[in-house]
């Protein structure tokens, strides 16, 4: 089956450009705000966040981390393959610091559990925020909701969404798969 | 690149494929990362029980191992044979069927006998990780001391490596020998011609008797210990005296001086000071001896972690 664009450039960027401004909106000023984006597609969003917020506001000093949550997922035993770590940089602690966390499909939300769990081995945040770019509603098996949304999809067990990034994909888009059983 | 180890016992290099290798290296490159957060622990094996059975003595391994686990939030149960069962007369298939039979998952075994390991994945249940059998393998030291060797010259591949020492009695030189092959590097071993296996020719290796040819043609020294508990009492089975040992294939400072070129100094530990390596060298700038030591950790938490994937969960002992 044909994959379904449910998101294209025009409407991608000015999605991302409004989690910007809401983000700007809501925190008054960046400078105790940090960034951190899940591996391995997260960081692909989290990166594009950061420009854009460097764009907006003029501050090249964003504070900005990666994190792998390879080895606090909660599956890796019952995943036909082992799962390789990706490549977590945050060189500082995040004590005290506002996290927003950033991920570019919310599903199951078993990712960003484990992504809030190794968070805490970074310090203890004052408060953690989650941003993601496609919240998939209807299919959480955790409690967990997005502070910011860039859109909101319907879809079903069978669905799969690919978020393509210019950077690494050519283009950007929201793509709705079927995926062969 | 595979992402998922051809193999569900560590009993040796010899069963690892070079691509086994390289996906043991790229996930302890995450758990160096882990190792320098604030805290240094995750979840991966938190219901995953691990033994450590230790038959023969060991500080390093055996902590290392032990630290290795606990960063990764298993639960560990300690044996050494000192103060075990094993002292009464019991099988060691026995000693560890009973421990088994209590809900361990793996287990790490340090044993005075070649083949043990091998010997207890044929009658057990458990994941099984070598951590030294006799004078036959010691795979995870072997994986970090390559690694050690990856981090330090960015390669392994056409690297040229001399192990210099007590080859017979050590199982750190096959396993290096073994992995460092199907990495791609060279491999020369040095020592006296009593201290040689008679197998060295066998294994695809040069051969050396003398020190200074070997440290001019490489561009890593990995020396070994002299293994005094497996000498004969002092020292007199195999060679002279200790002094001459230490005159003929001792590295100091004027025998690395004469090189005139900068060499990697690695020891697996524990070193007899004074005999094969001087402070001055084991100390000095050249050395990654306690780089190894950290890698250590990381490997091993790698290989268990890796193991452990393919373990479903509670079904190692039904």
């Amino acid at each position: 089956m044909q994959a379904l664009s449910i998101l294209e450039s025009g409407a991608f960027d000015l999605t991302v450009r409004r989690l910007c401004l809401e983000l700007i909106e809501d925190r008054g000023h960046l400078g105790d705000t940090a960034l951190i984006g899940l591996q391995p597609r997260g960081v692909l969003f989290a990166r594009r966040l950061r420009r854009e917020l460097q764009q907006i506001t003029g501050d090249k000093t964003i504070t900005y981390g990666e994190l792998d949550i390879t080895f606090h997922r909660d599956d890796f035993r019952q995943r036909p393959v082992t799962a390789i770590p990706g490549t977590t940089a945050l060189d500082f602690s995040l004590d005290g610091w506002r996290v927003g966390l950033i991920d570019d499909v919310l599903y199951t939300g078993r990712t960003i559990r484990a992504g809030l769990d190794a968070l805490l081995a970074f310090g203890r945040p004052r408060s953690v925020e989650l941003m993601v770019l496609i919240d998939r509603r209807f299919s959480r098996e955790l409690p967990i909701q997005p502070d910011y949304c860039g859109r909101s999809v319907d879809s079903i067990d069978g669905q799969h969404v690919t978020v393509e990034w210019k950077e690494s994909d050519g283009q950007d888009r929201v793509l709705l798969n079927q995926v062969q059983r | 690149m595979s992402d998922v180890l051809g193999t569900t016992h560590l009993l040796g290099i010899d069963a690892l494929s070079p691509a086994d290798i390289e996906l043991i290296f790229r996930t302890a490159d995450g758990f160096k990362e882990v190792l320098s957060r604030p805290i240094r622990k995750v979840p991966s094996l938190r219901d995953v029980t691990i033994a450590n059975l230790f038959f023969e003595n060991s500080t390093r391994t055996r902590i290392s191992f032990e630290l290795a686990e606990k960063r990764l939030s298993a639960d560990v149960v300690n044996f050494s044979s000192g103060n075990s069962s094993t002292k009464k007369g019991e099988t060691l298939v026995d000693t560890v069927n009973n421990i088994l039979s209590m809900k361990v998952d793996m287990v790490v075994m340090r044993h005075p006998d070649p083949g043990a390991a091998v010997f207890l994945s044929r009658h057990v249940k458990a994941r099984i990780i070598n951590a030294g059998d006799g004078t036959h393998e010691h795979p995870t030291q072997a994986l970090l001391d390559a690694y050690s060797i990856r981090e330090k010259l960015g390669r392994v591949k056409g690297v040229k490596v001399a192990i210099v020492g007590d080859i017979l009695h050590s199982r750190v030189a096959l396993s290096n020998v073994l992995c460092l092959h199907k990495l791609g590097a060279e491999v020369m071993l040095c020592g006296p011609s009593t201290l040689m296996p008679k197998y060295a020719e066998h294994l695809g290796v040069r051969v050396s008797n003398n020190m200074d040819q070997a440290l001019q043609w490489c561009d890593v020294a990995n020396v070994l210990r002299i293994q005094l508990e497996r000498q004969g009492g002092d020292g007199i089975g195999f060679f002279p005296s200790l002094r001459e040992y230490a005159m003929l294939f001792g590295l100091d400072g004027d025998r690395y001086r004469r090189l005139g070129k900068e060499i990697v100094i690695m020891h697996p530990g524990p070193i007899n000071r004074g005999v094969e390596i001087t402070s001055e060298i084991a100390d000095g700038a050249s050395s990654i001896i306690l780089d190894q030591v950290e890698n250590g950790v990381a490997v091993r938490m790698a290989v268990l972690f890796l193991l452990a994937g393919g373990l479903e969960r509670g079904t190692a002992n039904k």
